[in-house]
């Protein structure tokens, strides 16, 4: 073998090792080893999953309900033939859980994709322009923080009158100032880095050092971000139908408005409560979990 | 008439609230084409400031700069900072002390590279690939093609400021401006990036500012040297004189400072006593005063002027200067070695199994 076939193959070896690929394959390989990322991912696939194909697992509909076998004081509980009872309305639970994860997927990730691109714009506005232009735009945003999340959107939704749109709207309008100031956060303190400095003295136009350079460097959080407030946004969607600000049409299967309709009966079926909230429970840690591994594996202050 | 003219260039950092610094404070030194000059001082001396003023890259807000700094006749203080955005990367680029930082992460380096010949060259496509591949190789980046797809963190420290360098000369600059570029780097790797520099740029007929502490790096590359201490020269002279007649206390202790292998065992090393932080304000004096062994009663009354030394022909900062081959002050040795040993930039192959 010779010097430079030897030299090619040990550059080889150190391509398919530990280093190959940009960032953020880097970040995706050392994800697939962390358990904890893994068990997040499975959670979310399997929410996402249900509420893509709910019309093949639910077992019956989540709409009709049998009302003969339902009194006051008794409401039938888990059996062989519906897994997880029947509701008050003698609807088939587990057909409604099933469905019920559209309605929280559809929020979430719609309500998401409004916050958060509405908010990068302003952010990445601020970051990029600093000066006057930064700081309309980021007391805008602190009079928006003043008021707390749930409130404020609770003050959105009733606006706008209960429907699954203004459910979405609210929590979209939350999310703005979040992602917009944790954007310019980013990005200012990406502007003082060297390579920057280095771009700048090499003639790189401003326009391009902020989108080509600033920008994508400035991403890790936000992406974290991204997954963490999915989270909150199922919780925060729950949370408006269980004050009645979901759906106008009630009989549409909604997580949260399932708590509610159960409240008057924690005592004689308690289940009715508990498996919309384990079904909250595990879509939210789900992003959780993948949203702090996220942090881990993007942040390379805390690896190793 | 010179390449480029630094005349009595100042820099003043002011914040609300507490006393303005004067990081440069009047200095004029100039770079004829393809002349080497090194700027030698210790951390905070104003050497990477001064850089910064020439290239333009100091905040608007906050840093005041005076003097003027010309460029091939214009004063590029005076430009807009349009005009300056052109000049930078084509006329004059700038190499940087931290290969690791230096680079943006987040993208290849081939395309980093393909950037700079996109601005000023209007290169594009397989065209601007394939220069880049040519520059990577000729900083000694083995196997190019394939690097241009690397990003940075794949590559060593040695290489990237190898490819750095290349991005530098990307627009064949007629002023490199170096600040520290080896200080990042083990010793090996010094080496070859400084005979990398020596081949590229003086042979190249660029002209080379270096910013460094290192008295090493000056011996083995600069044409004439400035010594600089708390934001002014105090000691200006040709590389062999100053060596050989050091005739500043601030020169001479950084000399007996550098460690050297020639000397006998148990032989301690003199480090200057204190930090450039114990510094007189130069209106109250010579801000070396404080730290300097041959202080006399004028020192801490009036700052004395950059004047020609009647004995050397130095510009000399100073009342009392060591007297011309009084306490002999080795030459420290050349970093930049011979050939043989800065050459192997590619890996030795190991032994097969």
């Amino acid at each position: 073998m010779s010097v430079a076939e030897s030299e090619s193959v040990l550059l080889l070896a150190e391509h398919t090792g530990e280093e190959g690929g940009s960032r953020l394959k880097l970040a995706f390989r050392q994800l697939r080893r962390n358990p904890v990322a893994v068990i997040g991912a499975a959670l979310i696939l399997l929410f996402v999953a249900v509420a893509i194909l709910a019309p093949l697992l639910a077992p019956y509909s989540p709409t009709h309900g049998d009302l003969s076998n339902i009194t006051v004081s008794h409401v039938p509980g888990p059996s062989s033939k519906h897994w997880l009872g029947l509701d008050l309305q003698g609807r088939d639970e587990l057909s409604r859980i099933i469905y019920g994860a559209r309605a929280s997927l559809l929020i979430g990730v719609v309500s998401l994709t409004l916050g958060a691109t509405l908010g990068m714009l302003l952010g990445a506005l601020a970051g990029g322009f600093g000066g006057w232009v930064d700081s309309i735009i980021m007391r805008l945003m602190d009079i928006m923080l003043a008021v707390p999340g749930l409130l404020f959107a609770i003050a959105v939704a009733a606006l706008l009158g209960p429907s699954l749109r203004s459910v979405m709207t609210a929590i979209a309008v939350v999310n703005v100032p979040v992602f917009a100031r944790l954007l310019r956060a980013s990005m200012l303190g990406q502007r003082e880095s060297d390579y920057v400095l280095a771009a700048r003295s090499l003639g790189v136009k401003r326009r391009k050092i902020i989108i080509g350079h600033v920008l994508p460097n400035s991403l890790a959080p936000v992406i974290v971000q991204g997954t963490l407030a999915l989270a909150t946004a199922i919780i925060d969607a729950a949370g408006l139908a269980f004050l009645g600000l979901g759906s106008a049409d009630p009989s549409v299967p909604e997580w949260g408005r399932m708590l509610t309709d159960t409240q008057q009966y924690l005592r004689t079926a308690p289940q009715l409560a508990l498996f919309p909230g384990a079904a909250i429970l595990l879509s939210v840690l789900g992003f959780n979990l993948l949203g702090d591994a996220l942090r881990e594996a993007l942040d390379p202050k805390l690896r190793r | 008439m010179a390449l480029l003219s630094v005349e009595d260039l100042t820099v003043t950092f002011s914040r609300r609230g507490r006393r303005p610094v004067h990081a440069v404070d009047g200095v004029t030194f100039s770079v004829e084409a393809g002349a080497t000059v090194g700027l030698v001082g210790e951390s905070g001396c104003g050497k990477s400031v001064t850089s910064l003023a020439i290239m333009g890259l100091l905040p608007r807000r906050g840093a005041d700069v005076g003097g003027a700094v010309r460029f091939d006749g214009d004063d590029l203080l005076q430009l807009s900072p349009n005009a300056m955005r052109e000049l930078r990367g084509r006329e004059i680029a700038m190499v940087f002390q931290d290969p690791q930082t230096s680079l943006n992460p987040v993208l290849t380096v081939g395309r980093q590279i393909t950037e700079v010949l996109e601005r000023h060259r209007d290169m594009r496509g397989r065209d601007a690939d394939r220069e880049a591949a040519s520059l990577l190789d000729r900083v000694g980046i083995p196997d190019p093609n394939r690097r241009l797809k690397d990003y940075p963190h794949q590559m060593s420290g040695g290489m990237r400021q190898r490819a750095l360098i290349a991005m530098a000369l990307a627009c064949k600059p007629r002023l490199l401006i170096a600040d520290e570029p080896t200080t990042a780097l083990d010793v090996t790797i010094q080496a070859q990036i400084l005979e990398l520099l020596k081949e590229l740029v003086v042979d190249s007929g660029t002209a080379l500012v270096m910013i460094t502490h290192d008295l090493g790096v000056v011996a083995g590359l600069c044409d004439t040297v400035h010594v600089m201490y708390s934001g002014r020269i105090v000691e200006s002279s040709d590389r062999r004189s100053l060596f050989a007649e050091p005739r500043h206390p601030y020169t001479t202790g950084l000399l007996a400072s550098v460690p050297r292998l020639d000397s006998p065992r148990g032989v301690p090393l003199r480090p200057i006593p204190g930090s450039p932080r114990d510094l007189l304000p130069w209106a109250q004096g010579c801000a070396f005063a404080p730290r300097c062994t041959r202080r006399v009663d004028q020192c801490t009354a009036v700052a004395p002027d950059l004047l020609p030394d009647p004995v050397t022909g130095h510009a000399l900062r100073c009342y009392n200067p060591w007297p011309p081959g009084g306490e002999a002050v080795a030459v420290p040795a050349p970093i930049v070695a011979e050939p043989i040993v800065a050459k192997p930039a590619v890996r030795r192959a190991r032994k097969k199994p």
